[in-house]
């Protein structure tokens, strides 16, 4: 049985092939393997969502994905989304609302609030915050965030 | 922390996938979402030899209805059977219970067989299966075998699952029109762990309460469901659970909180 894999994948838009342990999760991987150091790494086991990464247009949790798993995928990292300027609106709102203090969560943070402002339409407070339940922050208590993610959703 | 080293493979078929798992014995770890199984890897709870990636058996996904069963094959995901519109319309009760599992990024991984197969007993599913008496099926390479929910779930982290064996769909009995279900689960944050919930059904057969986070396994509250009145439920209800402790919850709080929902559901389920 194999320990170590030939995986095929498309990060941010260019494909990527790697010989990778199976035991390697897909946020290590970006990370060291790619040197896409945007998505973080913090508690490791799912609870954080500091790690918080596209797969196939669905956010996952990149500390919870073997890189092998990611095999024939298409991954999206902040990286790739701040290049495509997708996430420009919402970095904007971030910024002038000071929705970050030391920045570790930002990136996870900027993910899962993409993912909802993608669907179109507005939010309640309520929905924002239920959308970034699975993202902690440490610093600002997310009052701040909230309002980022608002201004972006209900004022287009 | 980091996952000690494994080997890897994904079988193409169920066949090889059990083939798999009867050579490699304890040593193999069926990986289906990953939710739960990864991070027990991450912090070296678990070190398998081998992960059995189930993920390229299409014949495990799925939503499919048939006479009067809704079968949810087993690697479907959390996030798919919230979009579900069959389940919307035929399972109320799992519709309503699958925005309190964890988060988005997780319900987009996580799947139904293995939340069943975990057998967390503070999660959603399971208590769902119980109270709408699904039925397991469950394949080995001595063949197909299916288990009601009720001597599926044995003990703490333990099912009727035997070695060697695959949970590949779970079949639920569809709503009938006069039928009423209540879902309710208390947090401290959503997503969290419950604190105690309560999965309730009542059809033609009558009233099924099932609690989660109340005990080693969901618990079927079978006392409390066959009372008249409330007051008399609430009072059975001693004699059906015995929560234990959590680190921030007594077993007293957890016995009030565990009347508190059977007020809600029954309040809710009379109407």
């Amino acid at each position: 049985m194999e320990r170590d894999l030939e995986i095929t994948l498309t990060v941010n838009g260019s494909e990527v092939t790697r010989r990778v342990a199976a035991r390697v999760h897909l946020v290590d991987f970006l990370r060291e393997e790619l040197g896409l150091t945007g998505s973080h790494v913090g508690c490791e086991h799912g609870v954080c969502g500091a790690c918080t990464v596209r797969v196939d247009g669905d956010i996952v949790r990149g500390c919870l994905m073997l890189a092998v798993q990611a095999n024939g995928r298409k991954v999206e990292t902040i990286e790739g989304l701040t290049d495509s300027r997708e996430l420009a609106a919402l970095q904007k709102a971030f910024y002038e609302r000071n929705a970050l203090q030391c920045g570790f969560c930002t990136p996870g943070m900027l993910m899962a609030a993409q993912d909802l402002v993608r669907k179109g339409g507005k939010a309640s407070r309520e929905e924002i915050r239920a959308h970034i339940s699975g993202n902690y922050c440490r610093c600002t208590g997310y009052q701040a965030i909230v309002d980022a993610i608002e201004k972006v959703m209900n004022e287009r | 922390m980091k996952a000690p080293a494994f080997a890897y493979a994904k079988p193409r078929s169920l066949a090889e996938a059990l083939e798999l798992l009867e050579r490699h014995g304890e040593g193999a770890r069926i990986l289906a979402g990953g939710q739960s199984l990864v991070p027990t890897l991450n912090m070296r709870l678990s070190s398998p030899e081998l992960l059995v990636d189930i993920n390229g058996l299409d014949e495990l996904r799925g939503i499919a209805l048939s006479g009067g069963t809704l079968r949810i094959g087993a690697l479907t995901t959390h996030s798919q059977v919230e979009r579900s519109a069959e389940v919307r319309k035929h399972l109320p009760l799992l519709a309503e219970a699958v925005p309190h599992i964890a988060h988005v990024a997780i319900r987009n991984r996580g799947t139904i067989g293995g939340s069943l197969s975990l057998a967390d007993p503070a999660a959603e599913y399971p208590a769902c299966a119980l109270a709408l008496s699904a039925v397991m099926t469950l394949k080995g390479k001595a063949g197909e075998r299916k288990v009601k929910a009720e001597q599926f779930f044995k003990a703490l982290f333990e099912t009727e699952l035997k070695p060697g064996e695959v949970l590949t769909a779970v079949e639920f009995p569809v709503r009938q029109a006069a039928d009423r279900s209540h879902f309710q689960e208390l947090t401290r944050r959503h997503g969290d762990y419950a604190i105690v919930g309560l999965a309730a059904h009542r059809n033609a057969e009558g009233l099924r309460l099932a609690y989660f986070g109340a005990g080693a396994t969901p618990v079927l509250a079978r006392q409390a469901a066959a009372k008249r009145t409330l007051e008399e439920a609430k009072a059975a209800l001693e004699k059906d659970l015995e929560p234990p402790a959590d680190l921030y919850h007594s077993a007293a709080t957890k016995m009030h909180l565990a009347k508190v929902l059977l007020e809600r559901a029954w309040n809710a389920i009379s109407k």
